[in-house]
């Protein structure tokens, strides 16, 4: 059993916990993920590690209710218990273990797609500390579902830049318009880009940045059940191989990426009920981010 | 009743038709008087074959005789003595290949039944309370044990027993290994089986850390040079699932055995209290013919669908357990023999609409004395099905190799040990089961947990 440290939820459906997880504290990196279980009956589901604090042994996770047990797990409160944490699971970012001298040298563009925004944290705090320059386009459906806004204003300051989809706030448009901004009107340049979101955002961002011959970096997020590499299901094919995506991953070099069989498969466990169910919670603005309608 | 003494007493199982729709046990095991009947067909040899043929020479004449005398209790301690998990061997040993296929009755008539004998006897144990005693004095010495399958199990057990200061790690959220999370509850009960066989261990003082991922959480190095450890016991098995590498495999609808069995047993998506969602498919097609295989084909039968095995060899070369092909057909699982898949069919969603196979015959045996099958030119036809199933065997799990220093493996992924001791090309690091031997039995994984723990005494009462 795991204590949570603090619960709070960031904007509707979406809750930060900080959960007391020293070995996993004590190891993880930027990128790498868990897994957790919010009791005996639930599923054992994947989230990032978004934050964490070696000395006081915690990670900080957010999650989005999507389902029956991102549900449960929203639901705990300060001071509960979780069943299980599992981790720090998947390789960390390339930049962590490359030569700190190379990376230097790079320009990162990151870009986030709604919740994708979390797992972004570490990496630009990371690179921060390690005197890496980097810019960071956050993108979202609307003002009112922008998450960790203060957070990111800190560790960026000037290089953070926020879209709407509808323009309620700063920026106009989807985050491939932010990206055309900076890349192509403004002339910034980038010599990688991490687009971190749902598949369907990362298609296209990657799209765009492959274009402008950005290396680009996208973590992939398929159904998941051990995360230790004995179970398959979160096989996908990266330059027509399979790899496991709980192992080799979860971040891939884009250009490598079949994205296409990979939105096919998270279509895996996505009945009729669950598709009404979503579209009903989400409204109009669910866009594709289940990873299978395309938005429908 | 006069016993026959050609025939084993016929042991009594749920019907197929009844079985074939719940998860409950399928044999029921013998009561104290077939038990006992049973035992009086054994010769109680000078010279006893069966015991040449269980990997860990369990006494079994030395049991049987005290079967046939009524004293159970004597009969389950003469068991430990070689075995800490009878209750499970008792129930998925290949008897056929092991004990019972040296036992001299079978060169007339039928094996004495030892397997259901040792099932009877531990589960009687475990029913009256009996528990194993630990008397040794405590050495002051930490021994981590990495996987908590029957070969950590077993060698977490015999170092409690000898005194250390044991720690299993566990990757996943509940103890067990391949017992709980691979083979299924109609064949080895869960909460009245596995459970209190790890209960056992831990009233040794084990202590069982579930949710470390050794090479994640942790490594090896770390154990040994920041944690305290004076040695490490790898039993990670064999986890790693292979794909055939054929067109459609990314289609909805494939799953791994491992998938599909960790879905049901693990997680318990045949329950309706449990979250876990799990495709029932209508047809289905099982790619392989191991126990895994016989495995995910009951499983599926029993989730309501027509089941299909697809095996590139013929009846006799199938490796699965004699007792398991039996019940499979019994329940209906249909087998295609001599048949290999060249593609997996999807419909337009994606969904996994048939499987092409081509047929086989038998040529040239191969190096593993097996007769190799040849494809027969132009003989490709389609099932229809929706579910296809691989269960093509499984490989060491890279993530512990990987990360370890100095711990030599080979071309196949297995980690270098020593049989005799488990001593692997690093200092103080022990390995066996599955992790050395690639996908094996639970016995041989047993008997190699009791070496190392036998080799790991040794290291540790020279060291200081
Ligand atoms: C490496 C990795 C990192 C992740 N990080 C985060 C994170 O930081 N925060 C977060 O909120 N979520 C994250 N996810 C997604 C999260 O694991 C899923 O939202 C969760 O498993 C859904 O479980 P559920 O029981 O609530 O929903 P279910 O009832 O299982 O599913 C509800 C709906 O969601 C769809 N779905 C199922 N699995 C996924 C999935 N993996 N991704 C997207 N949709 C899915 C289903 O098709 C279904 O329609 C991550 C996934 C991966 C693989
Ligand atoms: C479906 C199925 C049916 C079978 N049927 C039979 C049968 O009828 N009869 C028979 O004799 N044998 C059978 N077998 C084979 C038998 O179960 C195995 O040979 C045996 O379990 C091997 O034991 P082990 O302890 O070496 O490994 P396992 O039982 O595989 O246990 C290894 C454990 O280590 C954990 N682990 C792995 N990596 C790490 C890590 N990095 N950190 C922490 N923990 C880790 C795993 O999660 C697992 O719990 C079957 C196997 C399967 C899959
Ligand atoms: S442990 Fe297995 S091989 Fe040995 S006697 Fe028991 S059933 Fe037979
Ligand atoms: S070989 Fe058969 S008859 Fe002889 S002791 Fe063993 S079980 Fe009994
Ligand atoms: S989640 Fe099971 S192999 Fe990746």
């Amino acid at each position: 059993m795991f204590r949570i440290v603090k619960a709070k939820m960031l904007v509707e459906k979406i809750y930060l916990l900080e959960v007391e997880a020293p070995r996993i504290a004590h190891t993880c990196e930027p990128g790498q993920f868990v897994i957790v279980r919010a009791d005996e009956t639930s599923e054992r589901i994947p989230l990032t590690i978004c934050d964490y604090d070696r000395e006081a042994g915690t990670v900080t996770l957010v999650i989005q209710v999507i389902g029956a047990s991102s549900y449960k797990i929203a639901q705990l409160k300060t001071g509960e218990m979780m069943a299980d944490i599992t981790g720090p699971l998947g390789l960390p970012s390339d930049f962590v273990n490359e030569d700190i001298e190379e990376v230097r040298k790079r320009n990162y563009l990151f870009v986030c797609g709604g919740l994708g925004t979390a797992p972004v944290l570490p990496q630009i705090k990371w690179m921060k500390e390690h005197g890496v320059s980097f810019d960071v386009i956050v993108g979202t459906k609307t003002h009112d579902t922008l998450i960790l806004e203060k957070e990111f204003e800190e560790v960026a300051g000037e290089h953070y830049f926020i879209t709407t989809d509808d323009g309620s706030y700063k920026r106009s448009g989807m985050v491939t318009v932010c990206m055309e901004d900076l890349i192509g009107n403004e002339g910034r340049h980038y010599d990688v880009c991490v687009a971190i979101g749902p598949m369907i955002m990362m298609k296209f961002a990657s799209q765009t940045s492959l274009k402008y011959g950005i290396h680009t970096i996208v973590s992939m997020n398929p159904i998941m059940v051990d995360g230790t590499g004995m179970c398959g299901a979160c096989r996908l094919l990266v330059d027509g191989e399979v790899k496991f995506a709980c192992v080799d991953g979860p971040e891939f070099d884009a250009a490598k990426v079949d994205f296409d069989s990979a939105m096919k498969r998270m279509a895996l466990y996505k009945t009729e009920e669950g598709r009404a169910y979503l579209k009903a919670q989400e409204g109009d603005t669910h866009h594709g981010g289940c990873g299978n309608c395309n938005g429908d | 009743m006069a016993i026959d003494m050609m025939k084993k007493v016929p042991v009594r199982e749920q019907e197929p038709k009844v079985r074939a729709t719940n998860f409950d046990e399928v044999c029921l095991g013998y009561n104290k008087e077939e038990a006992m009947d049973e035992a009086t067909r054994c010769l109680n040899c000078k010279n006893p074959q069966c015991v040449v043929g269980c990997p860990v020479s369990i006494n079994i004449p030395g049991f049987i005789d005290e079967v046939k005398k009524g004293d159970f209790k004597k009969a389950s301690e003469i068991i430990a003595e070689s075995s800490a998990l009878p209750a499970v061997c008792g129930r998925v040993c290949p008897q056929e290949s092991q004990c019972e296929g040296k036992c001299v009755r079978g060169i007339k008539g039928e094996a004495v039944s030892i397997g259901k004998l040792e099932r009877f006897v531990a589960d009687w144990a475990r029913e009256n309370g009996v528990k194993p005693e630990v008397k040794a004095e405590k050495k002051g010495k930490k021994v981590a044990v990495i996987g908590s399958g029957p070969s950590g199990l077993t060698c977490a057990g015999d170092l409690a027993k000898l005194g250390y200061d044991v720690t299993i790690f566990e990757a996943l959220h509940k103890a067990g290994g391949v017992l709980v999370y691979g083979i299924p509850e109609f064949r080895l009960p869960k909460d009245k089986v596995v459970q209190p066989e790890i209960e056992n261990v831990e009233a040794l003082g084990v202590k069982i850390e579930t949710d470390v991922v050794i090479g994640k959480s942790t490594t090896i190095d770390a154990l040994l040079e920041e944690e305290g450890f004076d040695a490490v016991y790898v039993g990670s098995g064999a986890g790693l699932p292979k794909f055939m590498g054929i067109p459609g495999e990314q289609a909805l609808g494939v799953y791994s055995a491992n998938e599909f069995l960790t879905r049901n047993n693990l997680m318990k998506a045949y329950r309706d209290d449990y979250d876990t969602p799990i495709a029932r498919g209508k047809k289905v097609v099982v790619v392989g013919g191991g126990n895994v295989a016989m495995d995910a084909a009951r499983t599926a039968l029993r989730l309501g669908a027509e089941v299909h095995i697809v095996y590139r060899r013929s009846e006799a070369e199938l490796p699965a357990r004699a007792e398991e092909v039996h019940h499979a057909k019994e329940e209906g699982i249909i087998f295609d023999l001599l048949q290999n898949p060249t593609e997996i069919l999807e419909d337009e969603n994606g969904w996994v609409k048939g499987i092409k196979v081509i047929k086989m015959e038998l040529g040239e045996p191969d190096a593993s004395g097996r007769r190799r099958p040849v494809e027969i030119e132009g003989s490709e036809y389609e099932i229809e099905c929706d579910t296809v199933i691989m269960s093509l065997g499984t490989s060491p799990n890279p993530l512990i190799s990987s990360t370890t220093k100095g711990l030599e493996i080979n071309k196949r992924q297995c980690i270098v040990a020593d049989e005799d001791t488990g001593a692997t090309s690093k200092s103080g690091v022990y390995a066996g089961g599955d992790a050395v031997t690639g996908a094996a039995t639970v016995i041989l994984a047993m008997g190699a947990g009791k070496a190392a723990a036998k080799g790991i005494d040794e290291f540790l009462s020279k060291v200081q």
